[in-house]
């Protein structure tokens, strides 16, 4: 969003939409996916967007609750996607006014860095746990995701980029 | 006159504050999980919240699964139907001698006065999915604690052992599968009744047999199967073969590396097998007995 780039005037989001889409992510995450290194975190890339675009609505608890669920759904380490999520989102809110300010590509360079770091937290839970380490590809997940942000961008922000009913009277 | 700020810049706790705790809020129920096993019942509640989400995701799929099996050409059912049939003949042969063969062992087992060896019930189980987490080996069943499925029971597929159900959800389970690095099965060398433990090889797919000694009668081709002196899984299921013995004179352990004979990683359907077992109580040791055998006597000295 750029100063020289066109702005759209968003409507106010509504708080259903940000429940609906955390709903759908969290039933992407739970598709049976082949291999589960390459599947993107489609939770994590949700929590990433909402806290970049609504840092006052979406915040930690709500981060933290949905680790929960997605650790208890995974059946791995309860407080394991807690933590990663709750880091996420802090480092999300910091920097949202700071993303907001590139275009598509430097967004998706910044939501790229949050999402390997969320993926690195859950790897240091693990290794600490006493897991062995699976493989480099377990960082491939976060860059399909990153793929997905200007398609999520678009998505989650059509219902704010309603038309405006043409009033004939206006003054303006 | 006291003065507080309008409600517009009241915004709670600093960041770096919740942050910190939630961060130790995950951290304990980290802890409280993975050392001590107390987040069990926080556990089964959220996963019976996730439960209708995962049954929604698993839609696609099964419907996807459903229409491929519906438009299976004729040629391919005779075919397969005809494969059936000839390992139908070939196993009912083998199961008649089976029956022949065990009651042979019966009638030998009671005349020797050992325990007989209990029919353990079992139920068939479809595998709905792996599980959605790349540091462990587990698949998720359609059958929970409501259709009587405990945690702890083995679970097996046509061939032989596929893994051990570790957590029994409402309506599903999940089954820790032989390569996890987190599971050890007791076995048996099959030819010469070598007893060892398989450990789960992790992403290579393998179990590795640790602490055999250098010089243990094991050789490339054996079979292992389950001893049975665990009293989780039944004697003489098939668990793996070995493909390969490093014996290094600088160790004092062999090198033992085993391919799983059940299709662990692949297949759609398995059965768990109850995990009642009817084992002898542990016998009191020495150090048990000492001071109850004293105890007793003063009892008696001070009863006399």
């Amino acid at each position: 969003m750029g100063p020289d780039r066109p702005q759209y005037i968003l409507l106010p989001v509504r708080a259903g939409t940000i429940a609906a889409s955390f709903v759908a992510a969290l039933l992407l995450n739970f598709l049976p996916w082949p291999d589960l290194a390459l599947a993107p975190d489609f939770v994590a890339l949700t929590l990433a967007f909402w806290c970049v675009r609504q840092p006052r609505l979406v915040g930690l608890a709500s981060a933290w609750v949905l680790g929960l669920l997605v650790d208890a759904g995974n059946g791995v380490l309860l407080g394991q996607h807690a933590l990663a999520y709750s880091t996420l989102a802090f480092c999300a809110i910091a920097l949202s006014r700071r993303i907001l300010w590139f275009e598509t590509w430097g967004q998706m360079l910044h939501v790229l860095l949050l999402l390997e770091g969320t993926q690195l937290v859950a790897l240091g839970v693990r290794l600490a746990a006493g897991a062995e380490f699976p493989g480099w590809s377990l960082f491939a997940g976060p860059l399909a995701a990153t793929a997905l942000w200007p398609a999520v961008t678009w998505l989650l922000l059509m219902p704010q980029r309603r038309p405006v009913a043409i009033d004939e009277n206006r003054p303006i | 006159m006291e003065h507080n700020p309008p409600p517009f810049f009241v915004r709670g706790p600093a960041p770096l504050v919740r942050l910190a705790f939630f961060a130790s809020l995950s951290l304990a129920l980290l802890v409280l999980d993975a050392r001590f096993h107390y987040a069990d019942s926080v556990r089964s509640v959220l996963a019976l919240a996730a439960y209708p989400l995962q049954q929604v995701a698993r839609l696609p799929v099964a419907a996807a699964e459903g229409i491929s099996s519906y438009f299976t050409s004729q040629s391919q059912l005779r075919e397969e139907n005809e494969l059936l049939r000839a390992r139908l003949l070939a196993t009912a042969q083998g199961a008649q001698r089976f029956e022949a063969a065990a009651a042979e062992a019966s009638h030998l087992r009671r005349l020797i006065g050992a325990a007989e060896r209990i029919e353990r019930k079992s139920m068939p189980a479809e595998i709905l999915y792996s599980g959605r987490d790349p540091y462990s080996r587990k698949v998720i069943l359609d059958r929970g604690s409501q259709h009587g499925v405990r945690a702890g029971s083995p679970v097996v597929d046509e061939i032989g052992v596929i893994g051990q159900l570790t957590r029994a959800h409402a309506f599903v389970s999940e089954v820790t599968l032989l390569t996890d690095k987190d599971l050890a099965v007791p076995v048996q060398v099959l030819r010469n009744g070598l007893r060892a433990i398989a450990f789960g090889g992790g992403a290579s797919g393998m179990l590795e047999l640790r602490y055999m000694a250098a010089n243990a009668d094991i050789e490339n081709g054996d079979q292992l199967v389950t001893s049975g002196i665990d009293g989780t899984y039944p004697p003489g299921l098939p668990v793996a073969g070995v493909v390969r013995v490093e014996r290094d004179a600088s160790y004092t352990f062999a090198r033992v590396l085993a391919q799983p004979s059940a299709g662990v990683e692949r297949g759609r359907y398995a059965l768990v097998l109850s995990s009642e077992a009817r084992l002898p109580p542990y016998p009191e040791s020495a150090a048990d007995k000492g001071p109850k055998a004293r105890k007793a006597k003063r009892k008696d000295a001070d009863g006399s």
